[in-house]
């Protein structure tokens, strides 16, 4: 079909027209710019990736809901390359040059405490979908992920019940191993648990014969492991084919996900138990529409796992206090935000006021041959989270340090 | 103690990986002087040929020819250009490590695969699992095949003559350009061999070669550019080295102590362990 010039000059004028008429409200603000910054690239692309891609989902889940205000939602993606003086310098540039409302970013405690300063100096938000050490509650940052009394105490409740007590405690050389481990030795002080050793490797190593002779040698009833990324491959491989069993000797991981165990091959790894808030087996309506639209966006064969879903969460979390608030405006979001409680793929959810965590029910599972994880434990109901332990005679000392 | 007497066959398969991921940068640094940082996404390239064909014995020589081609193409392109100019193919092998690990990241996503260890590796003797043991194997095996290569065919002796005096064999009819090819070919070969062994044992990403890149070229220049004897000695040395650091340290710190014993060596022995002895006037 053939348009005559006159025509397609007069549909032009029109549609100038139309974009003229409310062209002052809509060039400032018909959308709403967010940040997500996370690893793309590196030895943590491996694990951040997901949780950028259910962060993408809930943008467009919201979006397709009508957006948040009336607002449509822009993300805009950045990678902090698994180098946290990266991380601190695209926090900042999206703070300043993108001038984006709120930030979902990070995954690593080091990437965390790299952007914590940027944060606070320019007075905007960070949501941070993953669980971490405790021991910190920054103004500016909403944890949408465990703190410890919500995944690792859980975790030894568990191994206490199963009657381990020699503990041997394996982790990545960072903040998050070194502060967990603190936790998991006054916890075991208190209550009976002996620790036969603590070892640490730098994050990326990939050589574990050494550390899985000394595991070994040590004979421990479990293994407490906080290894993050890569070295879970190498470390479970090798422990495998040591011909070390989850019967004989447990080992009970806090970062391996649905996510990670392909990576790291089912055959290595099943029968394993990990502590988490939520698995893709997770039973709640709020699970079911979330597992299907993942899949139907980024296909079939993909999983869903805690980070992704504290990660998707964020996203809903903070759009909730923009409507309750009315406005993007940061320190009214955070007055908003206390006590808002949503029902998530994890259960309810609930915005603690005090401290800018989440209620978070804490669940063990055990890794499947098929590769899900499949819940043995809860605690019933969300735990109030406590990022300094207050709640726990025990670690009275870890606070004050 | 068994667990200290444990650490010397664990020390000896440290080794045997080290001498399998330096084997072929003994070719392409050793051999040619060419800084190759792209030796790491060989590597790379090798284990991703595993984790396609999901066969351990097919995959060997597959990765040898896939890494090789791959060498192959970045010699002829680029790298010949650029010979005699170390810091420019420093620069461009970099570019194109970054460039191929990202291809990776692109053709099979950002997340580990899965190579499943045939069923015939599962268990083993003593401390040392079977995949260990294969690993010390397919290093015996890479050694003595290229020794074999070097000192009883007449490529290799071409290969050698070119490496001690180019101009000298290059007017004894020896094609120079050739041998560089074939050597960068069997180098980088050697990295996909390397690939399929080191999945096995540690994880397969985008990101696999930067975790042996490093070592690789600790070996090779601990041992003396283009000395085979040096390399399997240097490998050797360097897993027992960190198999005991590690053993009464840790992991941290074993890895400081292995360097600082590097440094140490080469303010003794600038040249690495062994020197070649050339009449070459450079």
């Amino acid at each position: 079909m053939r348009i005559s010039r006159p025509i397609v000059s007069a549909i032009l004028l029109l549609a100038l027209a139309a974009c003229g008429s409310d062209a002052e409200p809509a060039a400032q603000s018909s959308e709403i710019k967010v940040g997500l910054l996370h690893s793309l690239s590196g030895t943590m692309a491996i694990s951040e990736v997901t949780v950028r891609d259910a962060e993408l989902l809930a943008v467009e889940e919201i979006n397709k809901a009508g957006g948040v205000l009336g607002k449509k939602l822009v993300p805009v993606v950045e990678d902090g390359a698994s180098d946290w003086p990266t991380f601190a310098e695209k926090a900042t540039k999206l703070i300043r040059q993108d001038k984006v409302a709120t930030v979902f970013g990070g995954w690593t405690s080091a990437s965390r405490k790299a952007m914590l300063p940027v944060f606070e100096r320019y007075k905007a938000l960070l949501w941070y979908p993953v669980q971490y050490e405790g021991l910190e509650s920054s103004p500016y940052i909403f944890y949408t992920g465990a703190t410890t009394n919500q995944q690792i105490i859980p975790g030894l409740d568990y191994l206490k019940e199963q009657g381990k007590k020699k503990l041997f405690l394996v982790g990545s050389d960072y903040v998050f191993p070194r502060t967990a481990n603190k936790i998991i030795k006054a916890y075991a002080a208190a209550n009976g648990m002996e620790i036969l050793g603590e070892e640490y490797t730098p994050l990326g190593h990939t050589e574990y014969s050494t550390l899985v002779n000394k595991v070994t040698g040590a004979k421990p009833d479990a293994v407490f492991n906080t290894l993050n990324g890569d070295s879970n491959v190498a470390f479970f491989k090798q422990l495998k084919s040591a011909g070390a069993t989850a019967e004989s000797m447990p080992v009970l991981s806090v970062s391996i996900a649905e996510e990670e165990v392909t990576g790291i091959g089912v055959d290595n790894i099943a029968g394993q138990p990990v502590a988490w808030n939520y698995y893709q087996t997770t039973e709640t309506p709020a699970n079911d529409a979330f597992v299907k639209a993942y899949k139907a966006k980024y296909g079939a064969a993909k999983v869903t796992s805690d980070p992704m879903e504290a990660g998707y969460n964020a996203v809903y979390l903070w759009a909730e206090a923009v409507k309750k608030a009315g406005t993007t405006e940061v320190e009214a979001v955070k007055k908003a935000a206390p006590g808002i409680a949503l029902e998530r793929p994890e259960g309810l959810v609930t915005i603690d006021g005090e401290n800018q965590h989440m209620y978070k029910t804490a669940r063990i599972g055990i890794i499947q041959p098929d590769g899900l994880i499949k819940q043995v434990w809860d605690s019933g109901e969300p735990i109030k989270p406590d990022p300094y332990l207050k709640g726990y005679p025990w670690a009275a000392s870890l606070a004050a340090g | 103690m068994t667990a200290f007497v444990n650490q010397l066959p664990i020390g000896l398969s440290i080794g045997a990986v080290l001498l399998l991921i330096a084997l072929g940068l003994t070719f392409t640094f050793g051999q040619m002087g060419v800084i190759n940082m792209a030796h790491g996404s060989f590597i790379m390239a090798g284990a991703y040929t595993a984790y396609l064909l999901q066969d351990l014995v097919l995959a060997l020589p597959a990765a040898f020819l896939v890494a090789g081609a791959m060498g192959l193409v970045l010699e002829r392109l680029a790298i010949r250009h650029l010979y005699g100019r170390p810091l420019d193919t420093l620069l461009l092998t970099w570019g194109v490590s970054l460039v191929l690990q990202q291809l990776a990241r692109d053709l099979f996503g950002a997340p580990n695969v899965q190579v499943s260890a045939p069923s015939w590796l599962s268990g083993g003797v003593g401390i040392l699992p079977y995949n260990r043991l294969f690993i010390m194997g397919l290093a015996v095996a890479g050694v003595v095949g290229v020794w074999f290569y070097l000192t009883r065919t007449g490529l290799g002796r071409r290969t050698q003559a070119v490496v001690q005096n180019r101009q000298l064999a290059a007017t004894s009819g020896i094609d120079t350009g050739r041998i560089d090819m074939l050597t960068f070919f069997i180098g980088s070969g050697l990295a996909g061999v390397a690939g399929v062994a080191v999945t096995l044992i540690g994880p397969v990403g985008p990101a696999l070669g930067d975790y042996y890149i490093v070592d690789a070229f600790l070996v090779v220049v601990a041992g003396g550019l283009g000395q085979l004897r040096g390399a399997v000695l240097a490998a050797l040395g360097l897993g027992l080295l960190n198999s005991y650091a590690e053993f009464w340290s840790d992991a941290s710190l074993a890895k400081v102590i292995v360097f600082a014993v590097i440094i140490a060596f080469l303010q003794i022995r600038p040249q690495g362990m062994f020197v070649l002895r050339s009449r070459a006037l450079t």
